[in-house]
């Protein structure tokens, strides 16, 4: 590991997947709850356009795929707004013609078939060292504005009409959400590459949901897997010989099977230990009358003599092994 | 405090739809504060199309609206009405728990760069205990039953502070069992003198609970009195008796049919 530090571009090349693996899941939670999960694949299709054109003009590429990207994210929120059915098809021409003129112009310039390659499945080690000191403000920027706005993101995910009654600016939230997107994308192109960044935005989530109770530690664990995925792939690249990219999203997919075994197999054995208690209408509560023992993090109820726990929509019978009574409500228990 | 307050909601000659369409057409009605009214009427009547106006959700076509004394067009202060959507389900795309929810609505009433203080979460607590869902508070929304997410909503709404909470159909599609529950809750807030406009099919889950009844049909108010008018006024509603709306812009329903359907409302009433 060591000597792996001791190289310089590897220092570089690591310090971009500690970036961008924390950014990709941060901003891809958003659009797994909105349901928009491939939509960064899209904005990647339009970005190989803006580096074609700046491969064609020999200005620089990632300020070009930048425009086109946020262009393109901005075009996808106002089309979404519209609400016409016509909409899912102006995306496609968008997307297509955008990967259709990206392969046209590219093969018109002197760049070689491997630079394209580059762009489409990552090329960290050939990165330079501008287009890294580019993408680390970038990607500081996207986490941070990401991170102050994640509440008011979710709220307009989770219910945009409700946001709209309460006179929160969705279309804003919106596009700001399509451009941070459009922004990850771009900053991703050189690790994981235009078509695989969406997976590195959507899998650890999808890890996370398996693994979470909440949204706040749902976020928490997508980046966490996000960032031990990147980081791990690009060390494996490094010594396999095998394109960044391509090695991330396989340990991101990898996580998530191991994961969801893993997970499925809980599931099955708390079902199993999960004693559910006698089908009753009344509801708990701080009024009704029953006796409560709050422990354990929840508040469990005295029901003729044995205890209800919340869970999920029904009651469980208190499970004494599971949650050991404290002191003071130990003779209650018994 | 409000001695000569302006009525929380008032309409005169209101008409809202979309795109044009008028959905409502010369809706005449003010709600004062304290007032909890039952917004009732067959399906495509207008009593959604009138409550998403009032939120601008639907568009405004005509008429004099004001909230709070304010014309909508001029109206900001949007977290004032607290909004209970229709909703079947929550969103399960992603996992989030009843308290997520619930802390979304303080969200507008804080600028975007500022957290969540120990007010904020104080006064989600209260809204929890409100529905009773504070022992539930870290379930998984998608979990909870749709009587418990319904509650869930209400919370959300209670978490602004409304002075006035706009519901759509809290009780539809929620079993018995939890229908009571739900109009436990409503009966709670409406004791503390909470303000609230329920559009409703089930008048009889929460009869204890209204203290006015506006009827809808076709767009228009065919009805505006006390729950023992709307007994006795109901009668007027017989094929034949007593209706005068049917402007060539209603839905085109006939009378007679109208009065069929809205009449189920009080015979289920009767058997409860």
């Amino acid at each position: 590991m060591s000597d792996l530090l001791a190289l310089d571009f590897m220092r570089q090349a690591l310090i971009a997947a500690v970036l961008v693996g924390l950014a990709a899941p941060l901003v891809g939670a958003f659009l797994v709850q909105r349901r928009m999960s491939l939509i960064g694949d899209g904005i990647g299709h339009v970005a190989l356009a803006g580096v074609a054109v700046g491969i064609l003009t020999g200005s620089m590429p990632v300020f070009t795929a930048l425009i086109a990207a946020v262009a393109a994210a901005v075009g996808v929120e106002l089309i979404r707004a519209t609400g016409r059915t016509s909409g899912d098809i102006a995306l496609a021409v968008m997307f297509y013609g955008g990967i259709a003129l990206g392969v046209v112009l590219i093969s018109k310039s002197t760049a070689s078939s491997s630079n394209l390659t580059g762009y489409l499945f990552g090329a960290i080690l050939t990165t330079s060292r501008t287009d890294i000191v580019v993408f680390a403000i970038l990607a500081v920027v996207v986490v941070g504005v990401t991170w102050v706005l994640r509440h008011r993101f979710f709220a307009v995910a989770n219910d945009e009409e409700y946001a709209r009654a309460v006179g929160l600016p969705v279309m804003g939230y919106n596009i700001a959400l399509s451009v941070l997107t459009a922004v990850t994308v771009v900053v991703s192109m050189r690790v994981v590459g235009l078509l695989l960044i969406t997976a590195l935005m959507i899998i650890p989530n999808a890890t996370a949901q398996l693994v979470s109770r909440s949204f706040r530690s749902s976020l928490a664990w997508a980046s966490l897997i996000g960032l031990a995925s990147s980081v791990s792939g690009v060390i494996a690249s490094f010594y396999a010989e095998t394109p960044s990219g391509g090695t991330i999203v396989l340990l991101a997919i990898g996580t998530f099977l191991v994961v969801s075994i893993v997970s499925g197999l809980v599931t099955r054995a708390r079902r199993a230990a999960h004693d559910r208690a006698e089908r009753h209408e009344h509801e708990h509560g701080p009024v009704c009358g029953h006796q409560a023992i709050p422990h354990g993090g929840h508040v469990d109820y005295l029901h003729d003599g044995h205890r209800h726990a919340p869970h999920a929509d029904h009651y469980d019978e208190h499970d004494a092994q599971a949650h050991p009574a404290p002191q003071d409500t130990q003779e209650v228990s018994r | 405090m409000r001695v000569n307050a302006p009525p929380l909601i008032s309409l005169h000659s209101a008409s809202f739809g979309y795109a044009e369409r008028r959905v409502v057409d010369g809706v005449t009605l003010s709600q004062g504060p304290g007032e909890v009214i039952a917004l009732l009427g067959p399906n495509g009547s207008g009593k959604t199309t009138l409550v998403k106006g009032l939120l601008g959700l639907s568009e405004h076509l005509g008429g004099e609206v004001a909230l709070f004394g304010t014309p909508l067009e001029q109206f900001h202060d949007k977290p004032r009405i607290g909004y209970v959507p229709q909703r079947h389900s929550l969103s399960a795309s992603v996992r989030a728990t009843v308290r997520e929810i619930v802390e979304i609505g303080r969200l507008p009433l804080r600028p975007w760069w500022r957290p969540a203080n120990a007010t904020d979460s104080a006064v989600v607590d209260e809204a929890l205990d409100a529905v009773g869902l504070r022992d539930r508070e870290r379930e998984d929304v998608a979990a909870l039953s749709g009587g418990q997410q319904r509650r869930v909503l209400i919370a959300r709404a209670l978490a602004a502070q409304p002075d006035v909470l706009v519901m759509d159909e809290p009780t539809a599609g929620v079993d018995i069992a939890n229908q009571r529950i739900l109009a436990q809750v409503l009966a709670t807030l409406a004791a503390r003198g909470t303000s609230m406009l329920i559009v409703t099919h089930e008048l009889a889950a929460l009869r204890d609970v209204v203290t006015r009844i506006v009827c809808m049909d076709g767009g228009h108010v065919d009805f505006d009195g006390s729950p023992a008018d709307y007994q006795l006024g109901h009668r007027g509603h017989e094929p034949g008796g007593g209706h005068h709306h049917g402007s060539p812009g209603s839905v085109g329903r006939s009378d007679g049919l109208a009065a069929i359907v809205t009449d189920t409302l009080p015979s289920r009433e009767a058997q409860s």
